[in-house]
């Protein structure tokens, strides 16, 4: 009977098509938005992530994200280097900059410096040079994406393609000459500026000049301890705040969920596409079951019992319903990918696709209910009427 | 006028002898709806059903045939009387047991036939046998056989909107017969067709349908098929007004 269940829901191909369509574009807008909104969220970590590798941030108990810096006294160094447990401590200052552009104009960048003797902190990968040859003279790092895009120089013909910044280029950060001497490799930021690596001091040189410039105190615990305890420690006995890089990552996430309209945002677009998807799915299912309901109660007089036929509407919903998640999560990676590498913020973690088949089954749930409460109410005797 | 057997006014608690008799009605009553909207359909129907044997229930328009064999077919409850098929009582199985009863002794031929539009006119003769648990393999293999004796065979494997109305009830008889069902009812089964593809559908119920150990009971408002009755009950105003065996005695 399920053969036949399932050539009734096939057979008509036009409702067939749109009922999978409804559920297609609801796990679609799921899988899409909340890929994108999970990318986003990442990119507001992208820095945390891609600073290697300290196991706690001490920092400012007001800072409230990554981005938000709250500078500290450079004496704090040494507090926390005092805190037991601690097996070394680093500065890190983390400002913004102006890059002063061949042709005169200027562009925003992130500027990181770390610690001159260690140079803990600095980006995760290279494409090319190497993080020791910050020490050389006025050096710098800077990361692909900005070296590619928005510090690339421009000809004066706007046809020509701009010429990426490459290593022995020179920049001028706030009036002073910086020599390119490595390019790195980094996660997008959320606000996607260049990134410019350098030494702790040479950063607060270049900065404009303020009273304090420690942004953050990066710490590596002695082996065999565990982090929290450590945290705890040193925010006892220096009254700063002191996170995992788990504990900060959240703590950044929490800060852009609570207090931006990104979440509320895709929330509103998930939703809408959620209630979109089973409107439009309830609906044709409904009436693809209306218009069926002669021949189920043909069924039903020719005796098919109701479980039988609620089985039979269960499996019409549930082909319906995995197809369409199929098809909307396969849809969603398959854009995801096609931008690969472009600006645009996209990670489809497992998670999201447990949410977007959950949401699948919801709504072929209320489809089959709205159905099952006809099927169940069909009296066998209305095949005899005309 | 030769009315028969059960006289119209034999007392609920006599015995009958239920050798070779299919249907047994004694004051079947069905009323539909409650209070000022109340319609009493069937107001107390007799009614004996041989093996063997093709009624028909024939009279006007509303006065409840359809009501009277979708009571026979256990499709509708009836309100008070007695009603045995093969000896065996609707009212008093659970649910399920109701569904299974039909399911293996009653085949239904519709007057707008009901054959289901995306399924081939061989899986839907299989329907019934599918509903018994036969395998879509075997039960298509059977339905084949049927179909065969139906003379449309060759177009098993088309929907049914592509066969004519004649072609389409014959699928529909196909269906009510496969799984080899002791009672078959069939409601206004020539209506939806001409006269001529009438006769030949009626002769087909005829010769394929009604057997020993089957019966047919045929509701009909269509006077030029009584002549393929056996015996033809009168029905008017919810009651069986009188039997007669030979079409001339109408
Ligand atoms: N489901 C129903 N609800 C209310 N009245 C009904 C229903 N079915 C039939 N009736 C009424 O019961 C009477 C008998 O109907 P029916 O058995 O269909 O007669 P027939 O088949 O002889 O035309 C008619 O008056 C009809 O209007
Ligand atoms: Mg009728």
């Amino acid at each position: 009977m399920f053969r036949v269940a399932l050539k009734m829901l096939v057979g008509d191909s036009a409702r067939f098509f749109g009922i999978v369509m409804g559920v297609t574009l609801a796990c679609f807008v799921i899988a899409q938005q909340g890929s994108i909104f999970i990318g986003i969220m990442g990119r507001t970590t992208a820095l945390i992530n891609d600073t290697t590798y300290p196991d706690i941030w001490v920092m400012d108990p007001k800072v409230q994200y990554i981005d938000d810096t709250k500078p500290l006294q450079d004496t704090q160094l040494y507090r926390v280097r005092g805190v037991e447990g601690v097996a070394w401590a680093g500065r890190l200052y983390k400002g913004m900059i102006r890059a002063r552009m061949e042709n005169g104009t200027f562009q925003n960048c992130n500027l990181i410096g770390i610690e001159d003797s260690t140079l803990v902190g600095g980006p995760p990968a290279m494409v090319e040079g190497t993080v020791g040859e910050l020490r050389r003279a006025d050096a710098v790092i800077v990361d692909e994406a900005g070296a590619t895009t928005r510090l690339a120089r421009r000809t004066g013909n706007p046809e020509d393609a701009p010429i990426p910044l490459a290593v022995g280029d020179t920049l001028e950060l706030n009036d002073r000459r910086a020599v390119v001497v490595g390019i790195s490799k980094g996660t997008r930021t959320f606000q996607s500026q260049p990134m410019i690596y350098t030494t702790y001091s040479r950063a607060v040189s270049f900065a404009p000049k303020e009273r304090k410039s420690l942004s953050f105190v990066l710490v590596g615990v002695k082996p065999g301890l565990d982090a929290q305890e450590v945290c705890k420690r040193i925010a006892e006995q220096t009254g700063l705040a002191a996170y995992t890089r788990a504990q900060f990552r959240w703590v950044t996430v929490e800060y852009y969920l609570k207090y931006t309209g990104i979440p509320i945002n895709f929330g509103l677009a998930v939703g809408l596409g959620f209630l979109i998807g089973t409107v439009i799915t309830g609906f044709m299912f409904y009436s693809f079951t209306l218009d069926n309901l002669r021949f189920l109660g043909t069924l039903k007089a020719m005796g098919t019992g109701d479980v039988k036929l609620l089985w039979m509407i269960l499996m019409q919903a549930l082909v319906v319903g995995l197809l369409g998640f199929g098809i909307g999560v396969g849809l969603a990676s398959l854009v995801g990918w096609l931008n690969r590498g472009s600006a645009l913020a996209f990670l489809l973690p497992w998670q999201l696709v447990v949410v977007a088949g959950a949401a699948v089954v919801v709504i072929c749930m209320l489809s089959a209910m709205l159905s099952m409460r006809r099927v169940i109410l069909l009296e066998p005797a209305v095949v005899f009427k005309g | 006028m030769t009315t028969t057997a059960l006289p119209t006014s034999a007392p609920l608690d006599v015995p009958i002898n239920r050798e070779g008799i299919a249907v047994v009605c004694r004051g079947v009553t069905k009323t539909y709806g409650t209070g000022q909207a109340a319609v009493r359909a069937l107001r107390g129907v007799d009614l004996l059903i041989h093996s063997g044997e093709l009624m028909m229930l024939v009279g006007p328009s509303g006065c409840g045939k359809t009501s009277l064999i979708s009571v026979i077919a256990g499709v509708l409850d009836r309100d008070d009387g007695e009603c045995t098929v093969f000896g065996e009582d609707f009212a008093k199985m659970k649910p399920h047991q109701r569904t299974a009863f039909r399911g293996r002794t009653i085949g239904f031929v519709f007057q707008a036939f009901n054959l289901i539009p995306t399924l081939t006119i061989a899986e839907n003769v299989a329907v019934p046998l599918l509903i018994n648990g036969w395998s879509m393999h075997k039960a298509v293999q059977e339905a084949r056989g049927i179909l065969d004796q139906v003379g449309i065979g060759d177009r098993y494997r088309d929907i049914p909107a592509r066969l004519s109305g004649g072609q389409q009830q014959r699928v529909a008889i196909a269906r009510a017969l496969v799984h080899k069902p002791r009672l078959i009812v069939c409601d206004e089964p020539t209506s939806a067709l001409d006269h001529e593809t009438g006769e030949r559908v009626m002769d087909l119920l005829k010769t394929a349908a009604v057997g020993k150990d089957r019966s047919l009971v045929v509701v009909t408002h269509d006077n030029r098929i009584f002549q393929f009755a056996d015996r033809i009950a009168k029905m008017d105003d919810g009651r069986v007004m009188g039997i007669v065996s030979d079409v001339k005695e109408l």
